[in-house]
């Protein structure tokens, strides 16, 4: 019989995240009081961030197979094939919570958790990508927040030696109290050497590779799993502190073990720590698991049992090692200065069995940890649709040029050079395309081809309507991979959401699963990761719902990409999928006008699918030059970005004049403005319009300005100043 | 031309450097572990970019204190040539191997850009075959780049023509002093640099420019 030492109240529960009635479930499916460390077991294994509660019913609505998807969401992280025995493997994690608390430790263990994620299915990292959204830049934290994350996003990555090519930086009063970090990570592997946390075998070792475990982390995930409110300086030590270069040496430990065939299963050490890796490992592969806590090494002195079957502490790894490789595999931990532990073991049992000073803290059914874990449908209400506001609801601008202006030198139409200058984009050598573009794009190693990442999501949509805005999240990724010539193969999602008790943020939830999950069906990229975050609230107030979505694709060739930049004067410039009537909900009505009213634009997705597949075909012939998708702000904002990275201007002639503000800054979807060499204007002309694809060619390149007939005359340089200027002056906290 | 890089814990930039020494001279590369005390026989030796031991206590200076820099810093008086890039820069002034010292970017943040490099010196065998006064476009990635030493130290590096780079047209990204960004021994043997032509030597890059350093190297080592 175990002693139970600690009286559980419902206070103690309380603290614990877990409610009445979940209690309850524990002492029915273990039969007596659980011990103090077992409760803590429950509360790491059955909080939202850990067991899905919430959104298990709906994720399992997603699409998630598909002929490349080699492994699906439930390990580490999703895997699909790239052709030639090569597989990319990736995830999307947020650490919003810590992020906000500790924004530089915050971000940076955010970054290296999706890393190891990575690592830990057998594949070198190779790109990574990140999401962030912040509250308004007046806002008093909104800087200090801006700063530390972007430094902890390249303080680990950078270190780590990863190049990030890609991501998004937002700034929107929702985020307030609550900012949104989403770290993306991808690496690389051969299809058939993917490494999978099943552990198989009676009575083989469980190895504990890493740093040390300390108290860092404590709680992490139930924190993770609750809202803010005045008491969170209280929770900075529930924060984890990174430690890149030991991540780094970790990495190239497992990889180089990997290779050797000791390594069975792995699993890393990310929240609930050793309880949620051991445990998760034990009960895919049917097995017990015997942990002795007295061999796991500590950087602390007298950590109880509780502290480190909870601790967060980072860069640790758990292993089920083929024993006669035991020493193989000392030698190679040994090389890269890691600790090291056999400290324990598989059976039979299947319990989860925990040895402390010689006694037996807790004893649980393994299965049951995870799969009795509570499950909720949790009520929801349907959101109701918005009425698409015609354009003319909508002020036109007195002054077009100063309006262009304003959202390419806005918060969130500016500039992120700021930010990526700040992390490491080249390394590794494979850098294609960096962050500035559609895409970022990497070659495979030792390979021609390309791999492309974009992550992207619309919250403005999502909380005008949801289902409109999940289907534009995922429509936006694969056109910004179609536009620099991918394939797009695959999605993982990072669903950032308010307090799922309440029935409208569950029925944003739910609308915009069910606008993921149409999207990623009709344009073939099933999701094969992700990770949902809830409880994204400060006193009571959610954020805007933001389902991030990082999408991945294929180059046959990596030089046949294409990016933004108009390259040559006296090229045609076209817009493909028509001119733009819709208002509601863009960037120009929300942030020149101040109106986040009506309906976001709808999606049609066999349009996205058509245009998107013609785009891509248009530059394996080598037809464009450049291309450009049309998102925010509209055709006059994608005009203007295409001008700046070289600086060469053009000529627009004269657009319907009809609503001509929904002309320039409409976001209408499923658009895009692409460059044509004169010799293949009319082929690819013709092409399109077999396709049903409307054409308009709307004007010339060249020049050092933008000019707009009869509507404005800007020049490049003045377009650039504006562009470049925000995000500096911003942080520099002159403006 | 037979190379050799140094690891260490935390290296990173160990892959592209050996890609480029590969794809350049055609030979493989040979890697020394840090806790090695003899070197294999090579005519270059070069310490990558990274951040060794985490660039705990300062950048470079646990690794300039690891067992396989005895062997290189004898190496070095034999007249080996040694290159180090970015990380191995700050590793050859923790060392003693150059002069001065590379502290925290003058912005305080880590920076990743092209900047626009002058090629100052060509009496180096790095440079010899480069172009004298030629500007070219070369990526920089780091966090300790701002090079300083004292002023007795800059008249000597400057009047014997061993600053072999600098940052040219106001793209100094760290505030390193008189825009340096590398620097070579007297004897012109040893060169550190902050900015990477490891990353510039394909169509891929954006351009071929870093090739010349390696060529140029390259060419005198096999003449030799």
């Amino acid at each position: 019989m175990l002693n139970n030492t600690v009286e559980i109240t419902p206070e103690l529960l309380d603290a614990h995240g877990l409610k009445p009635e979940e209690y309850q479930r524990i002492l029915e499916l273990i039969g007596r009081t659980p011990t103090f460390t077992e409760l803590g077991i429950f509360s790491a294994m059955w909080n939202e961030h850990c067991s899905y509660k919430s959104s298990k019913k709906w994720l399992r609505t997603l699409p998630t197979k598909g002929p490349r998807v080699i492994q699906g969401p439930g390990e580490n992280a999703g895997v699909v094939d790239i052709d030639d025995g090569q597989a990319v493997v990736f995830k999307m994690e947020s650490h919003n919570h810590p992020s906000y608390i500790e924004p530089y430790q915050g971000a940076a263990t955010g970054v290296g958790g999706i890393l190891r994620d990575v690592f830990t299915m057998g594949a070198r990292p190779v790109a990574a990508m990140n999401a962030l959204r912040f509250g308004e830049p007046e806002h008093q934290r909104t800087r200090h927040l801006v700063s530390g994350v972007v430094s902890g996003v390249g303080g680990y990555g950078n270190s780590f030696g990863v190049p990030t090519v890609g991501g998004e930086v937002e700034f929107h009063k929702s985020y307030n109290g609550n900012c949104l970090v989403n770290a993306f990570a991808a690496g690389l592997a051969d299809a058939d050497k993917i490494f999978l946390s099943e552990a198989k075998g009676v009575g083989l070792p469980v190895v504990y590779l890493g740093a040390k475990t300390g108290r860092d982390g404590v709680g992490g995930a139930t924190m993770a799993s609750a809202e803010f409110d005045e008491t969170i300086e209280e929770k900075r030590p529930t924060v984890q502190v990174g430690d890149p270069f030991t991540e780094k040496c970790l990495m190239e430990a497992c990889l180089e073990l990997m290779k050797t065939g000791a390594v069975i299963a792995i699993q890393d050490m990310g929240a609930a720590g050793l309880t949620c890796s051991a445990v998760e490992m034990g009960a895919k592969g049917n097995l017990g698991i015997e942990l002795d806590l007295d061999l796991v090494p500590t950087r602390e002195e007298n950590m109880s049992a509780y502290e480190m079957m909870l601790s967060e502490s980072q860069e640790r790894m758990l292993m089920v090692l083929e024993p006669s490789k035991e020493e193989e595999a000392a030698k190679i931990f040994t090389k890269w200065g890691l600790d090291f532990a056999i400290c324990g073991k598989t059976t039979d049992t299947l319990r989860f069995i925990i040895k402390h000073h010689g006694e037996v803290v807790a004893d649980l059914p393994i299965k049951e940890l995870g799969d009795e874990a509570p499950e909720y449908d949790r009520p929801w209400v349907q959101w109701p649709e918005p009425e698409v506001s015609p354009a003319s609801d909508f002020a036109a601008p007195n002054d077009y040029a100063a309006t262009l202006l304003q959202l390419l030198g806005g918060a969130n139409g500016s500039s992120r050079r700021w930010v990526y200058e700040q992390y490491d984009t080249l390394i590794q050598g494979n850098s294609a395309a960096t962050p500035g573009g559609d895409a970022g794009v990497i070659r495979v190693e030792g390979t021609n081809k390309g791999l492309a990442f974009s992550v992207d999501v619309n919250p403005r949509y999502c909380y005008a309507n949801p289902y409109e805005g999940g289907k534009q999240a995922v429509a936006e990724t694969y056109r910004n991979l179609c536009a620099v010539g991918a394939l797009p193969l695959a999605v993982t999602d990072n669903l950032n959401f308010g307090n799922p008790e309440k029935p409208e943020i569950m029925g944003q939830f739910v609308g915009c699963l069910k606008g993921i999950g149409e999207a990623c069906e009709a344009l073939e990229t099933p999701i094969v990761s992700g990770n949902v975050s809830l409880y994204n609230e400060t006193f009571g107030e959610g954020i805007l719902p933001t389902p991030a979505i990082g999408a991945v694709g294929l180059l046959k060739d990596v030089t046949q990409r294409v990016g933004i930049a108009f390259t040559a004067a006296d090229e045609t410039i076209i817009l493909l999928g028509g001119h733009g009537t819709h208002l509601g909900q863009s960037q120009y009505a929300s942030e020149v006008l101040g109106n986040e009213a009506g309906a976001p634009p709808p999606v049609n997705l066999d349009k996205e699918k058509r245009i998107g597949t013609f785009v891509r075909e248009a530059i394996s012939k080598g037809r464009l030059t450049s291309v450009h998708d049309l998102s925010s702000g509209g055709l006059a904002v994608a005009l203007a970005e295409m001008t700046l990275p070289k600086g060469m201007g053009a000529s627009i002639n004269a657009l319907p004049e009809e609503n001509q503000h929904a002309v320039l800054f409409g976001e209408d979807q499923g658009r895009y403005l692409v460059t044509v060499k004169p010799t293949d204007l009319a082929a690819f002309v013709e092409d399109a319009i077999d396709l049903g694809i409307q054409v308009d060619e709307l004007g010339q390149t060249g020049g050092s300005d933008l000019t707009f007939a009869g509507i404005a005359t800007i020049s490049v340089s003045q377009l650039k100043s504006a562009h470049e200027g925000w995000f500096p002056t911003f942080m520099a906290g002159t403006c | 031309m037979k190379s050799a890089v140094l690891l260490f814990p935390g290296s990173n930039r160990d892959r592209d450097m050996i890609k480029a020494l590969e794809h350049i001279s055609g030979n493989p590369v040979a890697t020394v572990w840090h806790t090695e005390t003899t070197l294999p026989e090579a005519d270059l030796y070069v310490l990558p970019g990274g951040f060794s031991y985490g660039d705990y206590l300062r950048s470079g200076a646990i690794a300039a204190r690891s067992p396989i820099m005895g062997a290189l810093k004898s190496a070095a008086a034999q007249g080996k040539h040694v290159l180090g890039v970015c990380n191995g820069f700050q590793m050859l002034t923790e060392a003693g191997l150059l002069p001065g010292a590379l502290m925290r970017n003058a912005s305080l943040h880590f920076v990743c850009k092209n900047v626009e490099l002058q090629t100052t010196s060509t009496n180096s065998p790095f440079t010899q075959n480069m172009a004298s006064g030629a500007v070219w476009q070369c990526p920089v990635a780091h966090h300790d780049g701002n090079y300083f030493a004292d002023s007795e130290t800059l008249n000597r590096l400057e009047g014997e023509g061993c600053v072999a780079f600098r940052y040219a047209n106001g793209t100094n990204p760290n505030g390193s002093i008189n825009d340096i960004a590398g620097i070579t021994s007297e004897n012109g043997r040893i060169l550190g640099m902050m900015p990477h032509p490891e990353n510039l030597i394909e169509d891929l890059h954006g351009g071929l420019e870093g090739r010349a350093l390696f060529e140029s190297v390259m060419q005198t080592l096999d003449a030799a």
